[in-house]
């Protein structure tokens, strides 16, 4: 499965692209993480490409994928082509205010991941918040796969961090039940 | 060992360490300056010694010094720091002092972009610096296969008393995958190079190493001495992967990370019906010339896919010797060509031959 | 003066700067700008851009300009001038650039007394390559290539580039400015023209340090940036002018 993850940079996009191929790797799958790198970063958004398979990863570079997440427009006009039919595609509500163009054939989630994550006590989880959807709704990998992901990528004095992190991820996984 | 997920870069330095390398000389420049960095931060943990030189002039004859005393040595750079370090690795080559170099290729020519690419395959492959010399080149695709060719690169160029060279580009550099390190070497049985190394002559006649002999008929005996290494080394390391080439009509050439990327291609090809297969370089220099003529009897048509105006592309015409087409697809400057670009493009390249 | 400020000089092309906030880099372009109007050479004068952040100031200028691979400026500079001596040529680099790559570049075009202007932005780190140490990191000091702090042992000294220079007869002008207060910009603008005057009256080679902030790579917002320079810099490299054979301007 390809997954796009995209936003400002400064929202952690990264991060949660990092932390899935992290829990992939941990339930033995084949991983690959991919950054954007370089003036596009520059220009403000930023964005990771995943890929989480059975077989080895054979091209690290996409041009479609099952899953794109979005945390602004920018990102949202960007990669909503690139989604295949049946695709999930994340919103971030919170700073989306319109409709994508694409909107057939596909399954679009829109989640207030800052006003959640802004409830928990910290804005900074927003997108742990949107990687609870993303595996609530795609069941790519479990939610402890996720949370030991975390327990192994923040430490130091970032380990801190982990329980409200979880929090954010329960979270994320609870709004896309209800949807 | 446990697997983890670590950048192109910094894997590729910490397999160096593993494989016993202590010194580290180096330069910033993107996108590699995550193994520079790397290095600072992790040799002094072992005892190792990490140097920012003040260019990549500095950096080679650095490495041309430690590699005299035989010690293990290491840099890396990206393409206008290796065309800097030119006159000293051809310096190397001739005087046979073994180290490693890694060559994380960005857009050129000139000062280019930061993005990927393959436009030193060229100066890797043919030459590069002046004089009749060659590198081995080893060119990885994946984060794992980094750390396995890295360790490799310090084998051979202690068997063969040569510079390596690892020719990455920025993707691999920047791209995170699970690695598995092997354990550390034990230093003490790294090679012994006490027959030829500068390391003070107490009891014995003095080394001398040089690249440099006045009269022609010893220069050329050395010069000899270099082409018969490498003839063995083009016997012995060949390398290269296939990938469902068995049945393949249409067999696509491609090396690094854009092998990864056709073999995507392969992928959707086959679901098609398409008889696609891959044959991919691991060295590019000793290219695998043979194993590829050997495909040609089978195979259809070749489709080079590189991030360059076709320089490997030379090499397969030169294997294939213009007994098959063989078609190009190129993009250049650091874009990377996309699976389902390069698919459209295969399938427009055999339908305009059928 | 206020008024004269805030007007647009037409040696810039009016091009936003790209630099981070708080960064000294666009001060000392605008300075640049107003002495070439000043002097009325813009048509004149080539700019020779480094590789660092200001590689893009062949953009900002309003004048032919080009990129020199790293370092080499002032030997691209020197072939500009060779070949047209009516021309007015300077360089602008960092100090990875001018410090540690073209070290041997810029003590010889200063030794050939080349009539060239070179104006150095010292920010003590690499900016644009993402925060490695400088040949002009201060001691201590962590980047991410010193990340236990530049130990003199390992890394060497900081690197004093006007007390070498000053030994170089060539030289004609050599001031060390920085320009965190308005009465150091207007210093630091008066040493500009200077450096541009050595060449204009065709007495030799000109250079200015500009000690800068780097608030990105430092890590601190552009205030506090301002007052580490203040406070750490300063006492390291003392400002001054080391060497005045251009006199009173007139
Ligand atoms: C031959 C070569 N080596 C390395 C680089 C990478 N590089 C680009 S800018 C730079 C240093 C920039 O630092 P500085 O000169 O201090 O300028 P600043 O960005 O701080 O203004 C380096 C090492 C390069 N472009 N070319
Ligand atoms: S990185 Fe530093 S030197 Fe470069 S523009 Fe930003 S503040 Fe200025
Ligand atoms: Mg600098």
């Amino acid at each position: 499965m390809r997954f796009i993850f995209a936003g400002f940079g400064g929202q952690g996009v990264m991060l949660m692209g990092q932390i899935l191929a992290y829990a992939g790797m941990i339930e033995g799958k084949n991983v690959t993480w991919m950054p954007s790198y370089g003036p596009e970063m520059r220009g403000g958004t930023a964005n990771c490409t995943v890929v989480v398979s059975d077989e080895p990863v054979a091209s690290p570079v996409v041009d479609k994928a099952e899953t794109v997440v979005a945390m602004n427009i920018p990102s949202m006009i960007k990669f909503q082509n690139f989604l295949v039919e049946n695709g999930y595609f994340f919103l971030n509500k919170s700073v989306i205010d319109r409709e994508p163009d694409k909107k057939e054939d596909i399954k679009i989630y829109k989640i207030e991941c800052n006003e959640i994550a802004d409830k928990l006590g910290n804005l900074k989880v927003a997108n742990m918040v949107m990687l609870g959807a993303v595996i609530g709704a795609t069941k790519i990998v479990s939610k402890e796969s996720v949370f030991k992901a975390l327990e192994k990528k923040l430490t130091g004095k970032k380990a801190e961090l982990i329980e409200l992190n979880k929090k954010a991820i329960e979270e994320g996984m609870k709004k896309v039940s209800e949807q | 060992m446990e697997k983890v997920m670590v950048k192109g870069t910094e894997a590729i330095g910490e397999a160096a360490i593993r494989a016993g390398c202590r010194h580290f000389f180096g330069y910033p420049i993107t996108p590699q300056s995550e193994l520079p960095e790397y290095m600072s931060k992790r040799l002094p943990e072992v005892d190792g010694v990490f140097l920012q030189t003040e260019s990549e002039v500095a950096t080679v004859n650095m490495l041309y010094g430690a590699a005299c005393t035989g010690t293990r040595v290491m840099t890396s750079t990206s393409s206008p720091g290796f065309s800097l370090m030119m006159e000293g690795v051809s310096y190397m080559a001739c005087a046979q002092l073994p180290a490693v170099f890694v060559n994380v290729v960005r857009g050129g020519p000139g000062l280019g972009d930061i993005q990927p690419a393959q436009g030193d395959y060229w100066q890797a492959t043919k030459g590069g610096g002046h004089g009749d010399y060659k590198l081995i080149v080893l060119a990885p695709a994946t984060v794992q296969e980094a750390v396995d060719l890295t360790v490799l690169a310090f084998d051979l160029a202690d068997k063969y008393r040569t510079p390596t060279l690892i020719l990455a580009d920025g993707l691999l550099g920047q791209m995170m995958e699970p690695v598995e390190f092997p354990e550390f070497r034990d230093l003490s049985t790294l090679p012994d190079h006490s027959s030829w190394a500068m390391t003070g002559a107490k009891g014995r006649k003095p080394h001398i190493i040089t690249s440099f002999d006045i009269d022609p008929y010893i220069l050329e005996k050395m010069n000899l001495e270099l082409v018969k290494k490498y003839r063995e080394i083009e016997k012995n390391e060949v390398r290269w992967e296939e990938f469902k080439t068995e049945d393949a009509d249409i067999v696509i050439t491609a090396f690094g990370t854009v092998a990864r990327i056709a073999k995507s291609v392969v992928e959707m090809a086959r679901k098609d019906g398409l008889k696609v297969g891959l044959f991919r370089p691991i060295t590019v220099w000793p290219f695998p010339y043979e194993p590829l003529k050997k495909l040609a009897e089978k195979v259809d048509l070749f489709f080079d896919v590189e991030m360059n105006m076709g320089q490997m592309l030379e090499d397969v015409k030169l294997a294939i010797g213009g007994e098959k087409p063989v078609a190009f697809y190129s993009r250049m400057g650091g874009v990377v060509p996309t699976p389902n670009e390069i698919y459209e493009a295969l399938k427009k390249e055999f339908g305009r031959r059928e | 003066m206020k008024k004269l400020l805030y007007k647009m000089p037409e040696s810039l092309s009016g091009k936003e700067f790209t630099y981070c906030p708080g960064c000294h880099h666009g001060i000392v372009h605008r300075l640049i700008a107003e002495v070439i109007d000043e002097l009325g050479i813009r048509e004149k004068t080539l700019v020779v851009a480094p590789i660092g952040c200001s590689v893009f100031a062949y953009q900002f200028f309003n004048m032919d300009g080009t990129i020199a691979a790293h370092g080499r400026a002032p030997a691209v500079a020197t072939g500009m001038k060779r070949a047209r001596p009516d021309l007015y040529v300077f360089t602008y680099q960092g100090d990875g650039d001018l410090a540690a790559i073209g070290t041997a570049e810029i003590m010889h075009a200063a030794n050939r007394g080349e009539k060239v202007t070179t104006i150095f932005i010292n920010n003590a780190i690499y900016g644009m390559t993402g925060g490695q140490m400088a040949p002009t990191t201060l001691l201590g000091m962590k980047t991410t290539t010193t990340p236990y702090g530049r130990d003199a042992q390992k890394d060497g000294y900081p690197m004093h580039m006007c007390e070498f220079l000053k030994e170089a007869k060539g030289v004609a002008y050599l001031a060390r400015t920085k320009v965190t207060t308005p009465q150091d910009v207007e210093k630091t603008k008066k040493a500009i023209k200077k450096a541009f005057l050595a060449q204009v009256k065709g007495i030799g080679f000109g250079l200015v340090e500009v000690l800068s902030t780097c608030p990105t790579n430092w890590g601190m917002d552009p205030i506090s940036a301002m007052k580490w320079l203040e406070e750490n810099m300063i006492p390291e490299y003392p400002l001054g002018v080391f060497i005045d054979k251009v006199g009173d301007e007139k």
